[in-house]
């Protein structure tokens, strides 16, 4: 049996009456690029919060990297990645100064730090920007290199939330090859994105409707299971279905 | 009607080299047209909005909307279109209704006479109108930033990136309504990062880094394209990537949704000697198809090869 | 028509206002808490002196001023101390404020009492010890008068305080607060306020709209307007019945001069606001530019006059500075508008100078 690197029984998260994540149990594999879709206010990132140890459900267990998400958050947030659109790297730093900076936050020693760094560097054919503030790169280029940073320490899970927003169609391709590389090297990636042609990427995705997860398999059976030829399309019915009550 | 001729402009900041956002633009765009402007972050479509709307002055070049010059005629073109900048630009502290109150008093309008026109949009805003702006969700957000933009009944409507952070379902939603308003005979400008949404437009400008690379209609770009993309599937689509780009026939490859779009050096391919070697790779349950170009092949098509 | 489009502005902007509870709650209910503050809390230490008395021979007269001493609001006689007692440690055990170190006997006491009489004061805090010492002589000096007058010798030197016959600190900090509170609202609030505009976007809505930047502007200063216009009653209002301050000048100068000062504030807000594109560096410019010079330079807190002279020839520039002055002119010491004239016409050009600067830097474009 594959080794499951995240696994929600009922996790619930309450604000007051209302329920943002209602009740959502799945597992994720090693090595799996998972999709965690929904529209706008589904529940995804609170959903992805609590994964990260950032927040704590309400009730319901679960499992991250090995670690009990309730008893263990401060250890998960060592093991994992993190990256979202609005967030990823300081933009008044140097590229440079940002891999140092990510590298001494996960605990890098100055050999390997070093070492990673220049791989990274290489990787992304950004030797030359190494002494540029991050604010002046293109978003696409900031964006790839702040997916590497949030793997420089081989986490075994990587979240990206919304990782590809706004990013132009040809560093976006770029981007999905390093997810795929990534996930190569045995790290788990688990993704939210508004692009539909993305969800294809995955190995497995789920739809999120109003905190609740609404479908969940791989692409290929989704769209088989919903007679369409398109993510997009399964999504469409999907939320249609929903009711789109607000 | 819209008309940018060699519009050139920098952005100069103490300490850094000037960087130019927009670089020699022209295009016009007819009345009761649907243009888009197509382009990632960071190519230059705000800049041009801006330019537009008579918000910034360009560095060089001329624009007009409707024959109203964009320097000289500023206050006429402020009165008569109707503008939506990006973030969905409403009083978050501010309801629905007191929203729209306020920008039909600012336009001097009165509501009613507008309402034909925002019925469509404004009808799901109802019941939420005593609702605070902030604490709608995003897609109803942007329906209330178009109602404002909407509600002195201008000729020429300014959208930038509406769509932008929206679900896709919502944006769905939202074309369609653009649609609808084009048949009222608006002409309409908008902004999108999002390369499938060129199809809705009539015309399109395919920008990247200030510059437009491709402005037509999406069917004559599509069919400029010809019929040489090519799409790739198989069991292990990273394996697969690999292998396709590796093979002597290939220029490009990319990722795009459940298949690999491939272009080939040649015209006409040997597509058996193709299959035969990613067979020989190891690859599993290929599958290779002639496919009908999209606007985002368009885009890839000219834009690879540079650095971006 | 343009009426209409002016007041639905100024609507939206008290809509802003109005929602923003706390910091509506914040802005009408901060000139109470200065006031109650500065009025009763800082007087209070003052009234409350601890007095301890040194004294070789204990009198019928001295057991009649201390009795004196202790029924009035400002001391309290906590007791007698012998001559060899360490003065030094009753200080530093903080159990007195002052000690009077009385020479001879106080029956039969010749010449100016005041050369037998030593007034030792803790002036770790010196403006504190400097009114401790003026209220012991003013209370010793009246005993003695009462007392020669009593046995028919001529009275001795007559203390006579201007203006403020009970020394009280109110009625310094009272135009000072006004000066203060005023500025905050206008300056501050008002840059705030527009540049919030700038960075959630609407901003751009607006300029691409009939309105002229005019309006604009004028519509956001109304509700600060007329929110410094209830602090400013506020204030007059708790000072004059709550602290007892009189307003002995003409009132509708007073008002005349707040107004300008009003004024001047906002047009400083909106100068800050042409050159700050973000809530907070508005926030930190109006604080360190305007609230801080006007604590620290106005005479508010220091007297301008002890300052080296190169921070006198800079509170020049500070617009509390002249308000305030102006302020203790007309309310204080009563004086006719005759004498303000200086303050007034100084508030007045600053007026006049900023409000030109920033018309003309605010732009009807972007950047």
């Amino acid at each position: 049996m594959e080794q499951r690197v995240i696994e929600a029984e009922h996790i619930v998260k309450k604000f007051g009456n209302f329920a943002a994540v209602d009740d959502i149990s799945f597992y994720v594999e090693k090595g799996e690029i998972f999709g965690f879709l929904g529209a706008n206010g589904a529940g995804k990132t609170t959903a992805m919060r609590m994964f990260c140890g950032l927040s704590r459900p309400s009730s319901g267990k679960g499992m991250v990297a090995g670690l009990d998400i309730w008893s263990a958050s401060e250890k998960i947030k060592s093991r994992i990645g993190y990256m979202s659109q609005k967030f990823s790297l300081y933009s008044d730093l140097t590229v440079g100064e940002n891999i140092r900076l990510f590298g001494g936050i996960y605990g890098l020693d100055e050999e390997r730090m070093k070492k990673s760094g220049d791989m990274l560097l290489k990787k992304l054919d950004m030797y030359g920007e190494k002494d540029v503030l991050v604010k002046s790169l293109p978003l696409g280029w900031k964006q790839k290199l702040a997916f590497s940073v949030s793997v420089i320490h081989d986490p075994e899970i990587v979240f990206l939330d919304e990782p590809t927003g706004g990013v132009d169609p040809v560093a976006r391709r770029q981007f999905w090859e390093l997810i795929y590389e990534a996930a190569g090297r045995g790290i788990t990636v688990f993704v939210t994105t508004h692009y539909m042609d993305e969800a294809e990427y995955c190995d497995r995705v789920s739809i999120m409707v109003a905190g609740k997860i609404v479908a969940l398999d791989t692409p290929a059976n989704l769209k088989k299971s919903y007679g369409v030829n398109a993510m997009n399309d399964v999504f469409t019915i999907i939320a249609r279905n929903a009711g789109r009550n607000e | 009607m819209i008309k940018a001729e060699h519009i050139s402009k920098s952005y100069v900041s103490a300490g850094h080299a000037p960087v130019k956002a927009l670089d020699d633009v022209s295009f016009s765009v007819s009345d009761g047209e649907l243009f888009g402007l197509i382009g990632p972050d960071g190519s230059g479509k705000t800049t041009m909005f801006r330019i537009l709307v008579t918000l910034i002055l360009a560095d060089k070049g001329v624009a007009s909307v409707n024959g109203m010059d964009v320097v000289k005629d500023y206050e006429k073109i402020r009165n008569s279109v109707g503008y939506m900048p990006g973030r969905f630009s409403v009083y978050q502290d501010l309801t629905v209704n007191e929203n729209i109150n306020f920008f039909a008093s600012l336009f001097g309008v009165d509501k009613e006479e507008s309402m034909p026109l925002i019925e469509d949009i404004y009808g799901s805003l109802r019941p939420f109108g005593n609702r605070l702006a902030g604490a709608l969700s995003g897609g109803m957000k942007q329906k209330l930033a178009l109602c404002c933009a909407l509600i002195h009944k201008p000729d020429v409507l300014f959208l930038d990136e509406p769509t932008t952070g929206v679900d896709p379902v919502s944006r769905k939603e939202f074309w369609q309504m653009l649609r609808n308003l084009r048949s009222n005979g608006i002409t309409i400008m908008v902004s999108t990062p999002y390369m499938d949404e060129a199809d809705m437009c009539d015309k399109i400008a395919l920008m990247q880094k200030g510059m437009i690379l491709a402005l037509d209609t999406t069917e004559n770009l599509i069919s400029q394209m010809g019929n040489q993309v090519w799409g790739v599937s198989g069991n292990n689509m990273y394996k697969l990537l690999c292998d396709v780009r590796s093979y002597r026939g290939t220029l490009r490859c990319y990722p795009f949704g459940n298949s690999h779009h491939v272009f080939f050096n040649s015209q006409e391919p040997d597509i058996s000697d193709f299959g035969n070697y990613l067979w020989g790779c190891g690859n599993e349950n290929v599958k290779i198809e002639r496919l009908e170009p999209c606007i985002e092949d368009c885009y890839l098509y000219i834009t690879d090869g540079r650095r971006i | 028509m343009g009426m209409k489009k002016f007041i639905s502005l100024v609507g939206k902007e008290n809509r802003h206002i109005l929602r923003d509870r706390w910091t509506m709650a914040i802005l009408l209910i901060m000139p109470v808490v200065q006031i109650l503050l500065f009025g009763f809390a800082i007087s209070t230490k003052i009234r409350n002196i601890r007095v301890e008395i040194i004294t070789e021979k204990r009198s019928e007269a001295l057991n009649r001023f201390v009795s004196k001493l202790d029924a009035n609001d400002y001391f309290i006689f906590k007791g007698y101390l012998n001559e060899s007692s360490d003065i030094d440690s009753e200080f530093r055990k903080d159990k007195a404020d002052m000690i009077l170190h009385i020479k001879g006997n106080l029956d039969n006491m010749s010449g100016d009492p005041l050369q037998n009489i030593e007034v030792i004061a803790d002036a770790s805090n010196p403006s504190m010890a400097a009114s401790e010492q003026l209220y012991s002589l003013k209370l010793i000096r009246s005993f003695f008068d009462r007392g020669m007058k009593k046995a028919g010798k001529k009275g001795g030197i007559h203390v006579k305080f201007l203006y403020n016959p009970q020394l009280d600190s109110a009625y310094n900090f009272v135009p000072g607060i006004m000066g203060l509170i005023l500025m905050m609202i206008c300056a501050m609030m008002t840059s705030i306020s527009i540049v919030k505009e700038k960075e959630t976007g609407t901003m751009e809505l607006l300029l691409v709209s009939p309105t002229t930047p005019l309006n604009l502007i004028l519509a956001k200063m109304v509700p600060y307007f007329m929110i410094s216009c209830i602090n400013l009653a506020t204030i007059m209002l708790l000072s004059v019945y709550l602290l007892g301050v009189p307003v002995s000048g003409s009132l509708i100068w007073l008002c005349v001069v707040s107004v300008l000062y009003i004024f001047l504030a906002l047009a400083i807000g909106l100068l800050v606001s042409t050159v700050m594109d973000s809530q907070l560096s508005a926030m930190l410019l109006s604080v360190a530019g305007l609230i801080l010079p006007t604590i620290l330079l106005s005479g508010m807190v220091f007297p301008i006059e002890n300052s080296p002279a190169i921070l006198q020839w800079l509170s020049c520039l500070v617009p509390a500075r002249w308000y305030i002055s102006a302020v203790r002119k007309l309310m204080i010491e009563g004086l006719s508008v005759r004498f303000a004239i200086m303050e007034i016409s100084v508030l007045a050009g600053m007026a006049l100078v900023v409000v030109s600067i920033s018309l003309k830097n605010f732009k009807n474009r972007l950047a």
